[in-house]
């Protein structure tokens, strides 16, 4: 007998999960008894319309006369000359509602409908999966409710007014921290209630399986495409590096799904009062296994960021898996860096980008020449545009010293 | 000294006895008296007693034991103080612990299952925890000698039902009704449904939690169940400020309504 064991083989990665919805020992789905039927509906329908060629043409037939598809790859030249670094930006905020989020929920109303359900209930942070949900609910004429934690209700004013515009209920939520995470228990309690006729219209690459998985598919066009008008810019080449904010994370799991079988290093952006992969540890919230804040007793920590998107105490699963097997690399950005990158980029390229992926760009800003060599190429994905926060912004400015 | 008996043996022998079971909730902490209530509930002829282990984020809870969550954790309440509570209080009736899984997963299983067995604790309820993820935990309960109970819900279908009786220990949890806990105008219909869909089809007593709000409703619930878990009730006259010979007072009422159901 050899004395060498044959390596395991490596875990595939950003594939399907199968039945247990696992992303190495992350995932899985941790609901109450309640609403397991309900996610196993779900699991079914999206497995059944993913493999449905129809399904996909209306998908992307939506996304191109509706939502802007497909959005440009826009090089920076200013911002590149200034930083020594070659800066590309995947332009989401020039989708449909001023983000990525309208990808994702646009396949997921589809789904409602396929499953016969006229009710669509979310979390929102920053407001901007709110407003893609009720943007949603409107164009396929469903009922929507929104749940939003009051600090949130506050920093965004603007798009709970949008909310309502496009008619949609706006719940805001005052327990716990009153932000994100709290919405999120909301809109939960909301679903175990109303579950035969409302789909719960979950924003980001969390919760239970199939949400971590299935939010992924949706937003993998951001990187499909970005990794197409790349090699078209590039000559044939991939970028060198590949960075995106992480809230939940599903604008980097979009973006990522399209370089992670290239050579590119993929970088995640937290918020630091915010970060999961640098500060938590593994636990369980809101449906899934993955790295959270929280204490010894294993209580949730709260979050802190200016960023209502990225003020979240936990990471999707798939994210603390690339993170532990080394395939990305997570790191922070603070609230300081974050307002000057949002400041620098509006001055250099002409584009005001909203908190969230300001967290990107921080981190490209602070680095360029430190650890991105000068001369290489940098993706970031732009998740969102900047016209909700203008007037935080506006506020924190006034403020600074 | 002898292990104490199992909690299912204990329940099931009640039931079979011709006896309605009776299982109130408290949120251990929410409340400086909490532990003189379960004093309370106990002499007041409940047949095992429910305590809630608070958690930050009680998704399965409505506004009452969402509110007796956060209050107990303000008060500085943790798994290790309860316990500790719990093991000196030498209480003539089963208790069995409620919390979210994340409690149970950050001490590690086998260690968690440890510390209630050493404070005398017979049961647990993990609702978030559903069939498919719950192995591991059954495991270490079970070599503790702590009974992991499992739900079924109104939306379980019937094969799925039949899997989570295979395994159940303790009691069979039925949800009264789709939703959170918390007190409710009537009996919802689904509180009878899931009871009469579960009859005769486990060894293991049928209670029907979730939803449960007067001693009328507990009566009615009786008439096809095994028992009741009663808790929003309970918690929300305790954050009002009645005192713990109130709450037992209104035990007592729960209790004369199943005995005569
Ligand atoms: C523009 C923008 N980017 C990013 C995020 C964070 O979400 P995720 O990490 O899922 O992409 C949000 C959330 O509100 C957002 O509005």
């Amino acid at each position: 007998m050899s004395a060498v064991q044959p390596a395991a083989a490596p875990e595939p990665l950003m594939a399907d999960p199968g039945p247990s919805g696992r992303f190495g020992p992350f995932g899985g789905r941790y609901v109450p008894e309640s609403l397991v039927p309900a996610c196993l509906e779900l699991e079914a329908a999206f497995r059944e319309a993913w493999d449905d060629p129809g399904f996909h043409q209306e998908l992307d037939d939506i996304l191109r006369v509706y939502g802007g598809r497909p959005t440009p790859v826009t090089p920076c030249r200013r911002l590149s000359a200034q930083l020594g670094v070659e800066v590309l930006l995947k332009r989401e905020d020039l989708c449909h509602t001023g983000s990525h989020k309208l990808n994702n929920v646009v396949g997921q109303a589809l789904l409602a409908r396929r499953m016969g359900k006229d009710r669509l209930v979310a979390e929102t942070g920053a407001g901007q999966h709110g407003v893609a949900t009720a943007t949603a609910a409107a164009l396929f004429g469903m009922a929507c409710t929104v749940y939003m934690g009051e600090v949130d209700v506050e920093r965004q004013a603007l798009n709970v007014f949008r909310m309502e515009l496009l008619g949609a209920e706006v719940r805001p939520v005052g327990s716990g921290s009153r932000t994100l995470k709290d919405a999120v228990n909301e809109a939960l309690r909301d679903w175990v209630a109303t579950v035969d006729h409302t789909h719960y219209c979950l924003g980001s690459v969390m919760g239970p399986h199939p949400y971590p998985w299935m939010v992924r598919e949706f937003q993998r066009v951001i990187g499909d495409e970005a990794r197409e008008q790349c090699r078209t810019l590039l000559g044939g080449r991939d970028p060198d590096w590949v960075v995106a904010c992480v809230g939940g994370g599903s604008n980097a799991a979009g973006t990522f799904a399209g370089f992670v079988h290239t050579s590119a290093r993929l970088v995640g952006v937290e918020a630091a009062g915010g970060s999961a992969m640098g500060h938590g540890a593994p636990g369980v919230l809101h449906g899934m296994r993955s790295m959270l804040l929280q204490d010894e007793d294993g209580q949730i920590g709260e979050a802190h960021s200016v960023s209502a998107g990225l003020d979240y105490p936990g990471i999707g699963p798939e994210h603390a898996q690339l993170g532990s097997v080394g395939r990305a690399e997570y790191v922070t950005a603070d609230d300081r860096e974050v307002l000057e990158a949002l400041q620098l980029l509006a001055r250099t390229e002409g584009i005001v980008p909203a908190l969230e992926p300001a967290h990107a760009l921080a981190f490209v800003v602070r680095e360029a020449g430190r650890r991105i060599p000068s001369g290489a190429t940098v993706l970031v994905t732009l998740s969102g545009r900047g016209d909700k926060d203008v007037a935080q912004v506006r506020e924190l400015l006034r403020g600074a010293p | 000294m002898a292990p104490p008996e199992r909690l299912g043996t204990v329940l099931a022998a009640k039931r079979e006895a011709g006896r309605k079971l009776f299982v109130p909730y408290v949120t251990a902490g929410c409340h400086p008296a909490w532990l003189e209530v379960v004093g309370e509930l106990a002499a007041a002829g409940a047949d095992a007693i429910e305590v809630g282990l608070p958690f930050s984020d009680p998704m399965m809870d409505g506004p009452t034991i969402q509110e007796a969550s956060r209050q107990a954790l303000e008060r500085g309440t943790t798994t290790a103080s309860v316990l500790d509570q719990l093991a000196r209080a030498d209480l003539p009736v089963p208790i069995v612990v409620m919390t979210y899984f994340n409690l149970v997963h950050r001490a590690g299983e086998a260690r968690f299952a440890g510390r209630l067995a050493a404070a005398g604790v017979r049961g647990a309820i993990v609702p978030d925890l559903p069939l498919e993820e719950s192995g591991p935990w059954r495991d270490a309960a079970e070599q503790a000698r702590v009974d992991p109970v499992l739900l079924v819900a109104p939306a379980t279908p019937p094969e799925r039902a039949k899997r989570i009786l295979a395994v159940a220990r303790g009691f069979v949890y039925a949800v009264g009704l789709m939703g959170v806990t918390g007190e409710r105008q009537a009996l919802a219909a689904s509180a009878t449904a899931v009871a009469e869909r579960l009859r005769g089809r486990s060894s293991l007593p049928v209670l029907v939690g979730v939803g449960v709000s007067t001693p009328a409703q507990a009566a009615q619930v009786a008439q096809v169940a095994d028992g009741v878990v009663v808790g929003s009730a309970l918690v929300r006259r305790l954050l009002e400020g009645d005192d713990p010979a109130a709450l037992g007072k209104l035990a007592r009422a729960f209790r004369a309504a199943l005995d005569d159901a």
